[in-house]
């Protein structure tokens, strides 16, 4: 089962929590249990110890980029986004000693591929209550591949507000760009072939820390 | 989901509460500065509306306008229909227009369901004849769950012309699949023959039903159908089964009035109690777009393949 943070406020009114449970593996199609699939034996690429480093790293470049992280507002991307930018959050108030802003951003309906499948469930969205006019937005994704999804979530901003700038972080940048997008922080860079298929697994979501790299003929991420 | 929303019985619970979820998230953006989604962009949504309808109507439209779809209106007065063509004729002539959906308002029972074997595109049921309309029991259901925070095992009682009306027979469905527990409450002679047959109980005595009711939903009482005589007056009905103040006082403290408009004040229900807190009818309204966009979007947001 999985105890997805995200996910349970948005069943909280779901007939039962089984069913409840159910019904998010099913309606999820990024939630996909990478140990049940038909793929060659994926590899452990980031360790749980390695995650944590990479995000401490990052948050202090947010530091130093943004001149200690005033007016940041960290938004993750649904599903593994959201409890990465929460992760981020942490760490700079850590060093800050301050909240800092951080929310989730859905871009389900701002995708580019909705009709090549069938409908899907929307995410949560939770912009912070003091919007993002005028913030420097940091947008959070645990794998950043075709630069689809963060095309959309531009849209999707501009839908919301008029940020003074966006920045991009990710966990993992495993290449392979359809469109002119670049992250300004990684975590790893992690060299791949379009048929293998990058995992990330959070704890809140999947109950362990681990990034998966393995074989697969159909990939998205 | 299926491709088409004809009958609020034709959903699983799996697609009612997605349905509501979706909903759910598409309710927040009524609050953003640009309240509009690109997502059917491109898309054709018509409304054929055979009957009179101001709310349903224009919250479809709405519905459509946000998910910036094209949307084009039709109601049967000043169109060919008036010439005499046969809905069939017409469902071509939408056909060859390239409708994407079209949601259906008509008089007679059964006609989204003959639409449906028409036309390529999905079917939406904005309500056939005394048969069935499931965007308002799911704007009900939604309101409900929005209100009280849960469906499952809620005590919902349904006040009235349930004979005539399309929303109770909606909501009867809907609401026993996601676990509500509903009541009729009416005068024998407003009661469908076949309501043994339904998933839920009567009751003749809206006093005694009152008391244990979370959600009480007063239906409009049909004067344009009432030629038949089904009571003897309307003070009559009003007497025995309408909503005033002092019969609010008997709902528990939580309980809510809910009213799927337009109101006869006075009739089924007190000008008092259609005001009050405890009244969901504005929010139903508002509640509306956010539920028809997520059908719109489940319905023709993907690819049209079965889930």
């Amino acid at each position: 089962m999985m105890p997805a943070a995200d996910r349970a406020g948005r069943d909280q009114h779901a007939a039962g929590a089984a069913a409840s449970a159910a019904e998010g593996s099913r309606r999820d199609p990024t939630r996909r249990d990478p140990t049940r699939r038909g793929e060659s034996p994926a590899k452990a690429v980031l360790e749980p110890a390695e995650i944590n480093r990479a995000l401490t790293r990052i948050a202090h470049e947010i530091l130093e980029r943004t001149s200690g992280a005033d007016d940041v507002v960290l938004l993750g991307i649904p599903t593994r986004g959201v409890p990465l930018a929460r992760r981020l959050a942490e760490r700079l108030e850590q060093v800050e000693g301050r909240t800092i802003p951080a929310g989730s951003l859905d871009i389900t309906m701002y995708r580019d591929d909705l009709r090549m499948r069938p409908a899907r469930a929307l995410g949560h969205t939770e912009v912070p209550a003091d919007g993002i006019d005028d913030r420097i937005v940091v947008l959070v994704d645990d794998v950043l591949y075709s630069g689809r999804t963060v095309r959309a979530a531009l849209d999707a901003l501009g839908d919301i507000g008029r940020p003074r700038a966006v920045e991009l972080a990710v966990l993992v940048d495993r290449g392979h760009r359809e469109l002119p997008i670049r992250a300004d922080y990684v975590g790893k860079n992690l060299p791949t072939s379009q048929r293998e298929v990058v995992r990330v697994l959070l704890a809140e979501v999947d109950g362990r820390d681990t990034v998966l790299l393995g074989e697969a003929g159909r990939v998205n991420s | 989901m299926n491709r088409h929303l004809i009958s609020a019985g034709d959903l699983s619970l799996d697609d009612a509460l997605l349905i509501l979820d979706t909903a759910d998230e598409l309710a927040h953006m009524a609050e953003r500065p640009v309240k509009k989604l690109p997502t059917l962009r491109g898309r054709t949504v018509v409304n054929l509306f055979y009957e009179d309808s101001t709310r349903t109507r224009i919250s479809f439209e709405a519905a459509a306008k946000r998910l910036s779809a094209d949307v084009i209106n039709f109601s049967a007065k000043g169109s060919s229909v008036a010439k005499g063509e046969s809905l069939k004729d017409t469902a071509l002539t939408l056909e060859a227009m390239g409708a994407d959906a079209v949601v259906i308002r008509h008089s007679a029972s059964g006609a989204p369901r003959r639409l449906a074997g028409w036309v390529r595109g999905s079917v939406v049921n904005a309500g056939d004849g005394a048969h069935e309309h499931p965007t308002q029991a799911l704007v009900d259901a939604f309101t409900m769950r929005r209100r009280l925070g849960r469906l499952d095992g809620l005590r919902v009682t349904i006040v009235g012309d349930v004979l005539h009306s399309r929303v109770a027979r909606s909501n009867v469905l809907l609401l026993s699949t996601l676990g509500a527990e509903v009541t009729l409450v009416a005068p024998p002679t407003l009661l469908p023959v076949a309501v043994g047959g339904w998933p839920c109980s009567v009751c003749y005595d809206l006093d005694v039903a009152l008391p244990k009711a979370d959600v009480v939903m007063m239906l409009r009482v049909q004067q344009e159908r009432m030629n038949a005589a089904y009571f003897p007056s309307v003070r009559e009905y009003s007497r025995r089964y309408g909503l005033d103040a002092a019969r609010m006082a008997l709902l528990p403290d939580h309980g809510i009035v809910m009213h799927p408009g337009p109101m006869n004040r006075g009739v089924e229900i007190a000008a008092e109690v259609a005001d009050s807190g405890r009244s969901t009818i504005v929010e139903q309204v508002a509640n509306g777009v956010s539920v028809r966009m997520a059908v719109l979007y489940l319905l023709l947001g993907g690819s049209g393949a079965q889930q």
